[in-house]
């Protein structure tokens, strides 16, 4: 059986490849979305603090012998514990310069972060494997979907869904999005904005530790992985505007899927397709698919 | 009263520090011109001169106009490329690989500038970054740019046809000569009327369009000048070490701009000259030793001028001159 000419088992296989990067560009582009709404500030380290997650789940197992399932809740927590402590230490210092520093000092700390990987690590990767229960892969009769990816897609959905639904609907992220709008107003109704904004950077960095982790298995786990992927998701988060939470899950996922199919029908234009994209959606949406217009 | 007085005191002390300033520039060039004789590796400082016209061309968009470019590597690498790629395989002088190098990332800033101009600040800075990695990806592609081992061996050729730049030294005072003219010039168009409406838009942009002025058509050409001047600079590159790589399209040579400007001082004229110079030592001196930890040292300079010193080195002279001026 053939799609367009391609054999459809390659074809599934990429779609399924897309979707999985997909989950990824949307978990990490949430987090970035979540942490400029409040923070104003455009987290380059997001990229090393995947990386960050990534090798604490590698850590773990190899030298704490702790499993993966463990992992996925330690990993997160200690790479939002990091980020708690950078917000405490730097970025708290700069939030009433222009939100460029912001993007300088965390592109400073990503500097830093990587080259102490790579230093301690090299270049090569780390291979961590994928956890037993999630081993194999189950033939659907039209085609044969391994179990972990299937797990990641699955796992990152239920991540956003869950995220979009703790802003947009509870009261937590009633204040959460309170205090994008103004935050001086917040503080006066009595609401922490301090703890508040310490928070949000930390369960930012938190989510990009998890993505970190639920890559592990994937890829290599090396210093430089997460270098690689930032500048993408910088993409996806302008294709997408930064003004909605949905809106970022949905172009993550959407363009992860485009670059899947790219790679069967026109491979050399894969590593670029999201940036063309870019460029058409600036030219005819400037603010993004879902942004509010400035 | 004590306003007046103080006013008409620093009068004086103002036309004295511009002569101070005079002075360092000129007591530079001829430093500059003795330089080889006094035993410095040319080589050495002709790298220095080349990334202090980077960083001049970068401050233009950043400290002049207010623009954070994050892809400034794409302009510095293609132009190392189509110099490189013109002398190696077509043979042309040297200075035609110039020109058409700087040209050709006068056109790339062309396109880059024109889709990046449509958003503001971190947005900028974004698309920036993310187009300068489709130049990079397209590089690597490319057939003409060999791939991940780069252009290698490029000769040096003769200037018009008539000056063989092989020898160092010769090569040494084109690039002074060239240095000096890019930062004259650049000196011109930040005081011309055209800077001035620069200097404005940096500012106040909305002030600048309510009084009528084509802000998008200002900023576009400060951008295309900018990515011209450093594919100049990514042209003589490839002249003067003889090759071109990728990492001179790296983003992580965009980092390394931005903090040549902000290490020396945004805004500043000799701010980006002077964090050229102190990087690139900096990497010279640290490369056999330690490895890996330069891009620590680096990401730690970017932390500690981001938290602690903001108006880099010239800048803070500059304010603590003011201030003694003031008193």
């Amino acid at each position: 059986m053939e799609i367009f000419g391609i054999p459809h088992q390659a074809f599934l296989g990429q779609l399924l490849l897309g979707l999985v990067n997909g989950a990824f560009y949307a978990m990490l582009s949430l987090g970035l979305a979540v942490i400029f709404g409040l923070l104003g500030v455009v987290n380059f380290a997001h990229g090393a603090l995947y990386m960050l997650g990534a090798f604490a789940a590698w850590f773990l197992l190899e030298k704490l012998g702790i499993n993966y399932w463990f992992a996925l809740v330690v990993a997160p927590l200690s790479v939002g514990v990091l980020g708690v402590i950078v917000e405490r230490l730097f970025l708290k210092r700069l939030y009433k310069l222009d939100p460029l520093y912001g993007l300088l000092l965390t592109f400073g700390l990503a500097l830093i972060i990587e080259g102490v990987f790579r230093e301690l690590f090299g270049a090569s990767g780390q291979s961590y494997p994928v956890p037993e229960l999630l081993q194999g892969a189950t033939d659907l009769g039209f085609m044969v979907l391994p179990n972990y990816r299937a797990w990641v897609v699955f796992a990152s959905l239920v991540v956003c869904v869950g995220t979009w639904y703790l802003i947009e609907r509870t009261r937590l992220g009633a204040y959460l999005r309170a205090g994008t709008e103004n935050a001086a107003l917040v503080q006066a109704f009595g609401i922490n904005v301090p703890m508040m904004v310490m928070l949000t950077y930390g369960a930012g960095a938190a989510l990009a530790g998890l993505a970190g982790v639920l890559a592990a298995p994937i890829i290599q786990v090396s210093p430089l992985m997460g270098s690689n992927l930032i500048i993408v998701v910088f993409a996806v988060v302008v294709i997408g505007g930064m003004g909605s939470i949905m809106g970022s899950i949905l172009t993550g996922l959407g363009l992860g899927v485009i670059e899947g199919l790219t790679r069967v029908f026109y491979p050399e234009a894969s590593s670029i397709v999201v940036f063309v994209i870019m460029v058409i959606v600036l030219m005819f949406r400037p603010a993004g698919l879902f942004g509010k217009e400035a | 009263m004590t306003k007046s007085t103080s006013s008409t005191l620093a009068t004086p002390s103002m036309t004295q520090s511009a002569k101070l300033i005079r002075a360092t520039y000129i007591a530079l060039l001829v430093f500059a011109v003795v330089a080889p004789m006094l035993g410095l590796y040319p080589i050495f400082v002709m790298k220095l001169l080349c990334f202090a016209i980077f960083a001049c061309a970068f401050n233009l968009l950043l400290g002049f106009t207010g623009l954070l470019s994050f892809g400034h590597a794409a302009f510095f690498g293609s132009a190392a490329y189509v110099t490189g790629w013109l002398i190696k395989t077509h043979s042309v002088t040297p200075e035609v690989g110039i020109v058409a190098g700087t040209v050709a990332a006068g056109v790339i800033g062309l396109v880059v500038g024109t889709v990046a101009i449509r958003r503001q600040g971190i947005y900028f800075a974004m698309i920036t970054l993310a187009m300068a990695q489709m130049v990079y990806f397209a590089l690597l592609q490319s057939p003409f740019t060999g791939g991940e081992d780069g252009l290698q061996g490029v000769p040096r050729g003769a200037l018009l046809g008539m000056l063989s730049l092989e020898s160092d030294t010769t090569l040494y005072y084109v690039v002074v000569a060239i240095f000096v003219a890019c930062f004259l010039a650049i000196s011109r168009v930040v005081h011309s009327p055209f800077g001035q409406v620069l200097k404005m838009i940096r500012e106040n942009e909305a002030r600048a369009i309510s009084l009528g002025y084509r802000v998008d058509q200002y900023k576009l050409l400060a951008f295309v000048l900018s990515a011209a001047l450093a594919g100049l600079a990514g042209s003589l590159k490839t002249l003067i070490m003889g090759f071109a790589t990728l990492s001179d399209a790296h983003w992580s040579m965009s980092g390394e701009v931005i903090l040549m400007t902000l290490l020396g001082g945004v805004g500043t004229f000799f701010g980006p000259v002077l964090g050229a110079s102190i990087v690139i030592s900096l990497q010279d001196m640290l490369a056999d030793k330690v490895g890996s930890w330069v891009t620590v040292i680096i990401g730690a300079i970017f932390v500690l001028c981001v938290m602690a010193f903001r108006k880099g080195v010239v800048g803070e002279i500059q304010a603590y001159m003011e201030r003694r001026n003031k008193r």
